[in-house]
């Protein structure tokens, strides 16, 4: 490795982290005074998520993730699906939107109904980010470069964290949706880039990245499938929680009372 | 007369189909993962004799029968604040689910496709036929379910519009 350990990159990372929790924190107390209390579930499921995120990236997991695939795979696991979906659920946006002042909060509403901000937010387009960002990681030599150069090892993270969380708010919509998209679409869509996380996990156990041992591969890969699946089951859990709310029965059809 | 159960069940027909062959797939797939996979390791994670084709399709269901398994049961608690399951043709769906998914996995992708088989190094014709008509049994059961159910709505359907 070409760089002693990175020390220099999981800084500024962390520090990414840090500051963002810091700011939300920070804003759960300001706008409390001003409106109802922001619940502390949200305050405390932010902070965990941005406890895995930090651990990902700092301390003794992310240095020993530079030369042990399965390390690099809990880091991939808690920086890519774990920590985005606890984020998620802290509804940073909401928070935002009720801090900042008024004219403030309209100009940010308004990039949010924006065409980008559409296109980004489509399943199709983070799914492609999410999922897509990771098999070019993995069957290029990508994955060798990301260890050998600090600027493409902050930029791939960054991507991962990133591309994690837009993923997990385009199926799940905890903050205010502008462009929401059906059930049944972001069904069809998330089952596929299941399947496209499951089939690349598949696909690295027989052909590892560029680097990587074969024994450390199989354990890597298996952790992939494996733990992807369990982050993946509570996903579709709150998808499928938010529909059932969604379907509730606006008129009662026949019931006791009306079928007497 | 119907009360207002069978009315509801009635309106609900299809919904009560659909979730109970929904949790039949991820049944399966998850019976598949826990006898097969752990307990007996007949399947491998990946055996490196399957195909890309067989890799694709695994990773397909595997997905599906994660989303089919929490879809179902959500369907099936959605039919029951509605006063609308029916649990004979919520069955139907299950057995149809699990068995013509067998079946298919037994002869389309194991067969005709040869993505992977049951067990590797023995004879396999026992195995396959015991796949095939398991599968085959389940099938049916969940067919005589389904339009057993069937028949039921009609005739109570017809007396109620006389």
């Amino acid at each position: 490795m070409s760089y002693t350990n990175g020390e220099g990159i999981q800084f500024v990372l962390a520090f990414l982290f840090v500051l963002a929790f810091v700011m939300y924190i920070v804003a759960a107390i300001q706008s409390s005074r001003r409106y109802k209390t922001w619940p502390f579930y949200r305050i405390i499921l932010w902070s965990f998520g941005m406890v895995l995120a930090f651990s990902a990236v700092f301390g003794p997991l992310a240095a020993r993730a530079h030369n042990d695939f399965t390390a690099h795979m809990i880091v991939h696991l808690l920086l890519g699906m774990l920590a985005p979906l606890l984020l998620v659920l802290g509804a940073p946006m909401t928070l935002l939107l009720r801090t900042l002042n008024i004219s403030l909060a309209r100009r940010l509403s308004r990039i949010l109904k924006s065409r980008p901000v559409w296109i980004l937010m489509n399943p199709i387009v983070t799914s492609f980010l999410n999922i897509g960002g990771l098999w070019i990681l993995y069957t290029t030599d990508l994955y060798m470069m990301m260890h050998n150069n600090p600027f493409f090892h902050i930029v791939i993270h960054l991507h991962i964290f990133l591309a994690g969380y837009i993923f997990t708010a385009s199926m799940i919509y905890v903050d205010p949706t502008p462009h929401s998209f059906s059930f049944v679409y972001r069904a069809l869509v998330l089952v596929l880039a299941l399947a496209g996380h499951n089939i690349l996990s598949k696909y690295m156990y027989a052909q590892p990245p560029n680097g990587v041992p074969l024994a450390q591969a199989e354990m890597g890969t298996m952790l992939m499938y494996y733990g992807g699946g369990v982050v993946d089951f509570i996903l579709i859990w709150i998808f499928m929680s938010q529909w059932f709310k969604a379907t509730r029965p606006q008129a009662v059809i026949f019931n006791e009372n009306a079928a007497e | 007369m119907a009360d207002y159960v069978t009315k509801n069940r009635f309106i609900y027909s299809t919904r009560n189909l659909w979730s109970g062959f929904l949790f039949g797939l991820g049944l399966v797939a998850f019976f598949d993962e826990v006898v097969f996979h752990q307990l007996l390791h007949w399947h491998h994670f990946y055996d490196k004799s399957t195909t890309s084709i067989g890799l694709v399709s695994d990773g397909l269901f595997h997905a599906f029968s994660w989303f089919a398994t929490v879809g179902g049961l959500f369907m099936l608690a959605d039919l029951r604040r509605r006063h609308a399951l029916w649990f004979t043709r919520w069955w139907g769906g299950l057995f149809f689910g699990v068995g013509i998914f067998q079946l298919y996995d037994g002869t389309i992708q194991h067969k005709v496709m040869r993505l992977h088989q049951i067990r590797y190094n023995v004879d396999i014709f026992p195995y396959d036929l015991t796949w095939n008509i398991i599968a085959l049994v389940l099938t049916i059961i969940g067919l005589i379910l389904i339009t057993h159910t069937q028949r039921i709505q009609k005739s109570e359907e017809s007396v109620s519009h006389e």
